[in-house]
């Protein structure tokens, strides 16, 4: 047992649990956060992402210790900013939405490329996506999301 | 003409964006239980012994004694077993459940448990037969004698993995008699009457919910009753709510697959270089159980020409058992198989006669009023020489066919045309599934859909609610569609066979028209329907007779492709795309199921690749198993054709397999041109194109 303090969604909390444990299952068990989602458990998916000082990391394997003193932000915080209501109405007016499990990931995604990046080109859009998987679309229309997000939101990043 | 094809916002997508839309394994229930699976090691045997460690408290094993009822996953044959009692058929066959409160433990319990078998000498090549099929069209033994030449060639495609994000899974409550799955499911139905067979149960004891659904593609059409029913079985045991959810790897490992196939084709020639007549024989591995192998068959056998007319035929296929994972439903059902079959053939007839690869096969296209494969009629107007026509001005066919077939160019610009059977084959849809549909209008004037549709990401909710919204000129808002409860809904039939938007569409508009006809204003109203064949149909199973579909959808895919000269990577640069869906119910759904449908689709073709070894699945995880990733899909750019058919809502036919069946032929016969070889099996992996462009005789 380890006391692990870090700030979650703009909050500072201490957990005090084992620091090995899997982040993703911290996130979605002990704190009851389901937006990150498990696709499959091995980092290769991106389902489980999550922004850690505005970057993208894949929770799944992530260990509890390595977000000792940092931020971390998932969807559930990212959905009440203004970058989030530009993202979510480009993915809305694009059809970039299927099943959907994907797109939580997707989303941390966009933000972390364009917190990079605010304008990238279509193919740097799909290498900063390449770490998220899409069965259902065969990502194009979540591309053109990208590309409407970052036309209708410059400035913001 | 209806503008029904406007896109809306998806009803849903704000909760999936937003993350707020809960999955089944994002469901929590105080008090809940976990369950795992224990699962056999090897391939083909019997069960000598099972030896349990010491149980800690609450935690309960569960296997086939405790099945109340049968123990058998209902669905066609009587075949698959809920729990393996003595005989082992396939690695990772479910053998019990681990059932307790903390996870960790019952995973230490699992691991824990001994199991001893005898083994057996495992089956693994098709040699099996299990279910056979013949049909003929014509007189083909004639067209055979008196053919100036015969060709003849047999194509093999491999396993695909359905690959949805989200693993298989079901939570679980008892109350009283009464178990209650909420699950990741295509078909509410089909769970509910396999529990029902499996607890020899009342009906009304069985309540199934769909839980919202992270992609299905046909891999949770079948294989969620087997789920259903162990876990309900573990309900009437354990009697505390339970969450089974599979982990990638397990999903990966014991899920159904599309089925391996080996079609071998056989064409006879006329005086005038057409081909008279073809000889076919389907094979396809089924793996362990039967399942739903013997309709993936129909469907594979009787696309045997595609979107050819073929005056004769003979074909044959057969189901074979092997001791490997079950296979089963998966977005074509059949379909992709045989349809790289039909077109890599087709281009090697061609080549083998020197004709023009392009003119000799639009000689063949099918025609409206032409005989389908199974002596029906192709009703309705077909548009492909238009359709193709515009596949290839998008793509700049022709111009890019002469510099790429240049030698060493490295580079391949291919083509498929296909149609695809909506719905059920045959009668099943009439004798088989009779969907029934409910709509209830409120006090309030908001009308609920109450039907046992299931919205897997393919816009089912927004798509039905539009057409009941069109056909009542009601606001979509006044519209309501809620995840089946088969407490509630009547039993519209799976959500499979590109049925949803046709079939259960036209029952949704029917049942509109109803209420709008009787409309009275703040008065609670219900009304029903129910499908009835159209009249025009008529089909005999056993000869495979008839019309074997309502409606046929057709579609051209444009792939142009890069070999790596060094090492023979394929890269694909451009998929261009025409369908003729009927009528788009919704531009953004129609457009989003031919970007995603064609990516499978191509990607079955050169990239995904998944064996077994000793019966024990290889590519069991994501990072082996490789999907397209944003930077492996080419831009796409697709157009629809407007053909409606009189019997769809507005006009629609199927739409969601038709966007996959003829990815893999398109890519492929792009690789042939940019390797200048033929290439006769799929995945087109590096491996196998090496093996190719260093061999004399292909």
């Amino acid at each position: 047992m380890t006391t692990i303090k870090f700030t979650f969604n703009g909050k500072a909390i201490e957990l005090t649990t084992d620091p090995s444990r899997r982040f993703l299952d911290v996130l979605r068990n002990d704190l009851r956060h389901t937006g990150p989602k498990e696709g499959c458990g091995e980092g290769e998916c991106g389902a489980c992402a999550v922004l850690i000082n505005g970057h993208i990391v894949n929770s799944c394997i992530l260990p509890l210790a390595n977000v000792h003193q940092q931020e971390v932000m998932t969807i559930e915080a990212f959905s009440k900013t203004k970058r989030y209501a530009i993202i979510e109405e480009a993915f809305i007016h694009e059809g970039s939405v299927q099943c959907g499990i994907c797109i939580p990931g997707m989303i941390i995604a966009t933000e972390s490329l364009l917190n990079k990046n605010p304008d990238p080109t279509e193919s740097e859009i799909r290498i900063g996506l390449s770490g998220n998987l899409c069965r259902c679309t065969g990502y194009n229309m979540i591309v053109k999301a990208v590309q409407r997000a970052k036309e209708r939101g410059r400035g913001l990043w | 003409m209806s503008t029904i094809n406007r896109s809306v916002p998806k009803v849903d997508a704000k909760d999936k964006i937003s993350g707020k839309m809960l999955y089944v394994s994002d469901l929590h229930i105080d008090g809940m239980y976990y369950a795992k699976t224990v699962r056999s090691t090897i391939s083909k045997g019997f069960i000598k012994s099972i030896t349990l460690p010491e149980l800690p408290e609450e935690v309960t094993v569960v296997d086939y004694r405790d099945i109340p009822g049968k123990n058998n996953v209902k669905m066609i044959f009587e075949d698959w077993p809920v729990f393996a009692e003595k005989a082992i058929s396939h690695y990772g066959e479910p053998i019990m459940l681990v059932v307790g409160p903390n996870k960790a433990i019952v995973q230490d319990v699992v691991n824990e448990i001994d199991i001893q078998y005898t083994l057996a000498e495992p089956v693994f090549d098709m040699v099996n037969s299990v279910v056979d099929y013949h049909f003929t069209k014509g007189n083909p033994e004639s067209a055979f004698k008196n053919a100036k030449r015969t060709i003849k060639y047999t194509y093999e495609t491999g396993y695909q993995e359905q690959a949805y994000i989200e693993p298989q899974g079901f939570i679980g409550t008892i109350e009283g008699n009464k178990v209650h799955l909420t699950g990741s499911i295509q078909a509410p139905y089909y769970v509910k009457n396999a529990v029902v067979e499996t607890l020899a149960c009342d009906p009304s004891d069985v309540r199934i919910v769909q839980a919202n659904v992270g992609g299905a593609f046909g891999g949770k059409e079948e294989f969620p009753s087997l789920i259903g029913c162990q876990l309900a079985v573990a309900l009437k045991k354990v009697k505390k709510p339970i969450k089974l959810i599979y982990e990638r790897e397990e999903d990966m490992e014991v899920t159904t697959k599309r089925h391996p196939a080996k079609i071998t084709m056989e064409a006879a020639i006329d005086e005038n270089h057409h081909i008279s007549a073809i000889k076919a024989h389907v094979g396809i591995d089924g793996g362990a159980f039967t399942g739903l192998s013997s309709v993936v068959l129909s469907r594979a056998m009787i696309a045997a020409t595609s979107a050819y007319t073929i005056a004769h035929l003979q074909v044959d296929g057969d189901v074979y058992l092997t001791n490997t994972v079950p296979n089963g439903a998966f977005r074509g059902f059949g379909a992709p198989q045989m349809i790289f079959a039909v077109e890599m053939f087709m281009n090697h007839i061609a080549k083998d006669l020197s004709k023009d690869l392009h003119a000799y096969r639009l000689n063949h296209l099918a025609k409206q009023h032409d005989l389908t494969t199974t002596s029906g009629t192709f009703r309705d107007p077909i548009l492909m020489p238009q359709m193709i026509e515009k596949a290839c001005e998008m793509s700049d066919y022709h111009h890019k066919k002469t510099l790429y077939e240049r030698p060493g160019s490295y580079k391949g610009i291919g083509m498929s045309w296909f149609l695809h059977g909506c719905g059920f084959t045959g009668s099943g849809e009439a004798e088989h599934i009779k969907a029934k549909v409910k709509l209830r209008k409120d006090e309030q004037d908001n009308v609920h859909l109450m039907i046992a549709a299931v919205d897997m990401g393919q816009g089912a909710k927004t798509t039905l609610m539009k057409v009941a919204a069109e056909v009542l000129k009601r606001p979509l808002e006044t519209i309501h569609f809620d995840n089946p409860d088969t407490d509630q809904v009547p039993d519209s039939g799976p959500t499979v066979a590109s049925r949803t938007a046709m079939v259960v569409g036209g029952l949704v508009a029917r049942a509109a028209k109803q209420i709008k006809d009787n409309w009275v204003d703040g008065k609670v109203q219900t009304v029903h329907e129910s499908y009835k064949q159209p009249e025009y149909m008529s089909w005999d199973q056993a000869t495979f007779t008839g019309d074997a579909y309502p409606a046929y959808s057709w579609g051209v895919n444009v792939v142009e492709v890069e070999v790596d000269k060094a090492s023979y990577e394929v890269t694909v640069k451009n998929i261009w795309s025409v369908y003729d869906v009927g009528k788009s119910l919704d531009d953004n759904i129609v457009l989003g199921q031919a970007d995603g449908g064609t990516a499978q689709g191509v990607a079955y073709g050169y990239l995904e690749v998944m064996r077994h070894k000793d019966g024990k699945i290889v590519n069991k995880n994501m990072t082996d198993y490789v999907i397209p990733t944003a930077v492996d899909m080419a831009k796409t750019e697709t157009v629809l054709f407007d053909n409606p058919f009189a019997l769809g809502p507005y006009g629609a036919k199927g739409a969601g397999e038709l966007t996959l069946v003829g990815g893999a032929p398109a890519v492929a016969t792009a690789i042939e041109m940019a390797i200048n070889k033929r290439i006769y099996k799929i995945p087109a992996t590096p491996e196998y194109l090496m093996e190719l462009i260093h061999s004399d005789n292909n």
